[in-house]
Formats: structure tokens, C-alpha cells, sequence
């Protein structure tokens, strides 16, 4: 079965450990990934002003790309670009009057009426794969690992755009059980990491993402799973915040839900691209017999 | 905080535009302060959320611009999914926010970030920063 693929701009560098792992583990799952020809930056954020409508133009936009190809669906691995590209297809789909300006503005392109369906890769796996067929593909269990699903904002709000119960959602640890992990439920799970106030308030992002990790230090998770490439960077620099501040607290490595997947299904590794991990994850993936040797991070 | 009310301000063009904008009713909140409870940033405010929307009502610009509430908001729609009142809270910021912006004053400077911050940034940081915080 073929899937469209948006990657967006980050998983095709900062985050390419997100999606190796993803398309490789995909493919042995039965889906194929296919990356959307000619696809644009989804611009990050869904554009919250009534009389804005030019930045909706780049979400819209790719959204045409799958309707050329004859695509109704398209999958993102990043939760931002989910975000943005959902919420552009909601817009269209519910206000006649944007779309219709949207369209016409967009006079080179064919019109989007709301022909595609937008989902994040969880919800393919939770929907269209299914957790006991994961658990049957599952070569090595993740055993003994303890490890905390961290969702962020944007798979879970605004409530339309959802892919799980808002305030409690569960599809990330599902994924984790049917792998074989042991799941830490912790309170922090769909707390804001400061999300792009690191890049202007440094230090009070880093006061929110320090905050998410050492809840789940507390509850003794060993790793933090999560899916968007923002929070891996936020958690990753307070992690290093975290350590220069308090030495003897243990380390606490964030892995996307992709990487682990790819470990379970028993994949060669290399597709994990360890080195792109801020906080190294091989000593407790080693640790725990999940991977043989690694390779240096930072390389 | 001792400010002046007046009913020109409560009527004036301010709360017209960040109502048009925001597409948010402001008079919906009856400041219950849910949003303010749990907003992962309000440590660092100045002015809690429920206070930036009562500032908005009563239409006073000013008392806003001095605060940094609006420059703190990740955005993250905690408030916006947990208010009572269905106020997005979010757009609400946006709006107060883009009245700055619109007029070419930048939040973030770009060219004032420090090369060994920009490395290993990622891009989606740095682009919904810009959209963000940037006229």
C-alpha cells in the first residue's frame, strides 16, 4: 500500500533520524512512503488572524500536490507540519468565503475544496496498521525500557485537530506497549515545551522544557518518546541546561517514536541516525541489549 | 494596577480591531482564570492571560504594550482548549501582537541572533519564530 509523505523542511535535515527510521519501519510494516513530489515549508504556524490569508497559501498549496496526484490522503511524521497542513485543510473545507479567495488568488493552480485527509503517522499506525498486527511484526521487544510519551501542543490542540483525547491521550503509549516498552505515565505529557520562544526567550522556553524532563526523571522514565522535531531541540538544549546546573542527575536521552519502532521491528539501526540525537541514547539502548554498538554522537 | 476607564476607550477603535482580527468576542470572558492556570509561560508574564483579555475589553492599548505577556505566548492553545467561555485565546493574543507588527516593529531581530545559537537550530524554530515575532 502506497502512503503520500509531506516531510517538511526539518526531517530533511536536523531531524533526518525521525525519518529514516519512520519510512524504513513503514516499509516493513507493509505501507510505503511516497514523498510528495514539488512539496513547499508548510510555514510552521497556521496563520490565527482573521484578515490573513496569504500564509495559508503554502499549507494550501501542498494540499494540491497530493489532489494532482489523485492523492485523499497525505502523512506527516513532523507535528508541526500536521498542525499547519490540517488546520489549512479545515479552513478550506469550513469557510466558503476564504476558500473561495484563497482559490482565485491562487489562479495557476487547480482549486482545493478539501479533498485530502491530513493525519500524523501515529494515527496510521493506530488506524490502518493496528497495535496487535504491530506487536506481531515486533522482532525485539523493547524490554526493560522505561520510557515516557511526550506529546507537545501540536498533535493535540486546537481540540479540532486532535488525534487523541486532548487532555489524556494514550495512541503514543499504545504504540510503546505493543512494542514491548514499559510505559511511565507522567503529568507533563502535553505540556508546551516554549516551543519557538527558544529562539527570542531562551531562558523561559528552557524553564518549560527543563520542567517536562525532570517530572519525567521523577516518575523514573529512562527516555523520552516523542514526535516533533521542536520539542526534541527544546528538551535537548534543557537537557544540557539541566546537566551544567546539577551533575549528578541522570541522564534522560529523547527518541522519536520512529526510532524506537525501528529498533522493535528489529531494522538495521543505521536508518536510527543516533548521531542526530541531542542527548545520546545509545549507553541505555545498549544498556538494555536493544542495539549492539554505536556510533559516535555529534559526528 | 490604578488605570483609567473611560467608555471612548471601552468603545474605541482598539477593541474593534483586535475583535476583527482575532475573530474572538471579548465580552465572552467572565475571567474565571483557567487559562491563566494553566499556561506553561504564565511564570514568566508580567500580566496573567485573563488579565491581558480584561485589559482588551476595557480597550486599554496602552497597559498591553507595557506588559510582555503577548511576546511570551507560545501559542500552544492550552487556554484556547480548556476555556469555559470558547474564547481562543490564542487569536486573541495574535491579534494584540500582530497591532505591533503591523506597524514594522519586530519582536525578534534576526540579524541580532548569535551564529552559535542559529547552529544546529532547527528550521522549524527559527521560520515560526519569524512568523511569529516579526512584522
Amino acid at each position: 500500500m502506497n502512503l503520500w509523505y509531506y516531510p517538511g523542511c526539518t526531517l530533511k535535515t536536523r531531524a533526518k533520524n525521525a525519518e529514516d527510521s519512520a519510512i524504513v519501519s513503514m516499509a516493513a510494516l507493509g505501507i510505503d512512503m511516497v514523498e510528495l513530489p514539488r512539496w513547499n515549508c508548510c510555514g510552521t504556524v497556521h496563520s490565527l488572524a482573521g484578515d490573513d490569508l496569504i500564509h495559508h497559501i503554502a499549507p494550501v498549496r501542498d494540499l494540491i500536490r497530493v489532489k494532482e496526484q489523485g492523492g485523499s490522503k497525505v502523512a506527516t511524521i513532523c507535528s508541526f507540519c500536521y498542525n499547519t497542513l490540517r488546520r489549512a485543510d479545515i479552513l478550506m473545507r469550513g469557510d466558503a468565503e476564504k476558500r473561495g479567495t484563497i482559490n482565485s488568488f491562487m489562479d495557476e493552480e487547480p482549486d482545493y475544496n478539501g479533498e485530502v485527509d491530513v493525519v500524523h503517522l501515529l494515527q496510521v499506525l493506530r488506524d490502518d496498521i493496528g497495535w496487535k498486527a504491530i506487536s506481531e511484526k515486533v522482532k525485539l521487544p523493547l524490554e526493560g525500557l522505561k520510557v515516557a510519551s511526550y506529546y507537545g501542543c501540536t498533535l493535540l490542540r486546537p481540540a479540532e485537530v486532535a488525534i487523541d483525547n486532548v487532555e489524556k491521550p494514550t495512541v503514543m503509549q499504545d504504540l510503546l506497549r505493543a512494542l514491548g516498552a514499559t510505559v511511565i505515565e507522567f503529568p507533563f505529557a502535553t505540556e508546551c515545551c516554549g516551543s519557538y520562544q527558544i529562539v527570542g526567550n531562551v531562558g523561559f522556553a528552557l524553564e518549560a522544557a527543563k520542567n517536562i524532563l525532570t517530572s519525567a526523571l521523577r516518575r523514573g522514565a529512562e527516555a523520552v518518546v516523542l514526535t516533533c522535531p521542536m520539542c526534541d531541540y527544546n528538551l535537548g538544549l534543557a537537557h544540557r541546561e539541566l546537566k551544567r546546573q546539577r551533575g549528578d542527575l541522570p541522564d534522560i536521552p529523547t527518541l522519536y517514536f520512529s526510532q524506537l519502532l525501528a529498533i522493535a521491528l528489529g531494522l538495521d539501526t543505521e536508518v536510527c541516525h543516533f548521531n542526530l540525537n541531542y542527548i545520546d541514547p545509545q549507553p541505555l539502548l545498549q544498556s538494555k541489549g536493544l542495539i549492539v554498538e554505536g556510533v559516535k554522537v555529534g559526528e | 494596577m490604578r488605570v483609567e476607564l473611560s467608555v471612548k476607550q471601552v468603545q474605541g477603535d482598539f477593541v474593534k480591531k483586535v475583535e476583527e482580527i482575532s475573530g474572538q468576542n471579548l465580552l465572552s470572558c467572565y475571567q474565571c482564570g483557567k487559562c491563566s492556570a494553566g499556561c506553561p509561560m504564565a511564570f514568566a508574564m508580567d500580566i496573567l492571560p485573563n488579565q491581558i483579555i480584561r485589559l482588551a475589553q476595557l480597550g486599554l492599548e496602552e497597559e498591553i504594550a507595557k506588559s510582555n505577556t503577548i511576546w511570551i505566548c507560545a501559542s500552544c492553545y492550552t487556554c484556547a482548549v480548556r476555556c469555559p467561555r470558547g474564547v481562543d485565546l490564542a487569536r486573541v493574543m495574535e491579534a494584540l501582537r500582530l497591532l505591533t507588527l503591523r506597524k514594522n516593529i519586530n519582536y525578534v531581530q534576526p540579524i541580532e541572533i548569535p551564529p552559535e545559537t542559529l547552529e544546529g537550530m532547527p528550521q522549524v524554530a527559527l521560520v515560526s519564530s519569524f512568523r511569529k515575532l516579526t512584522s
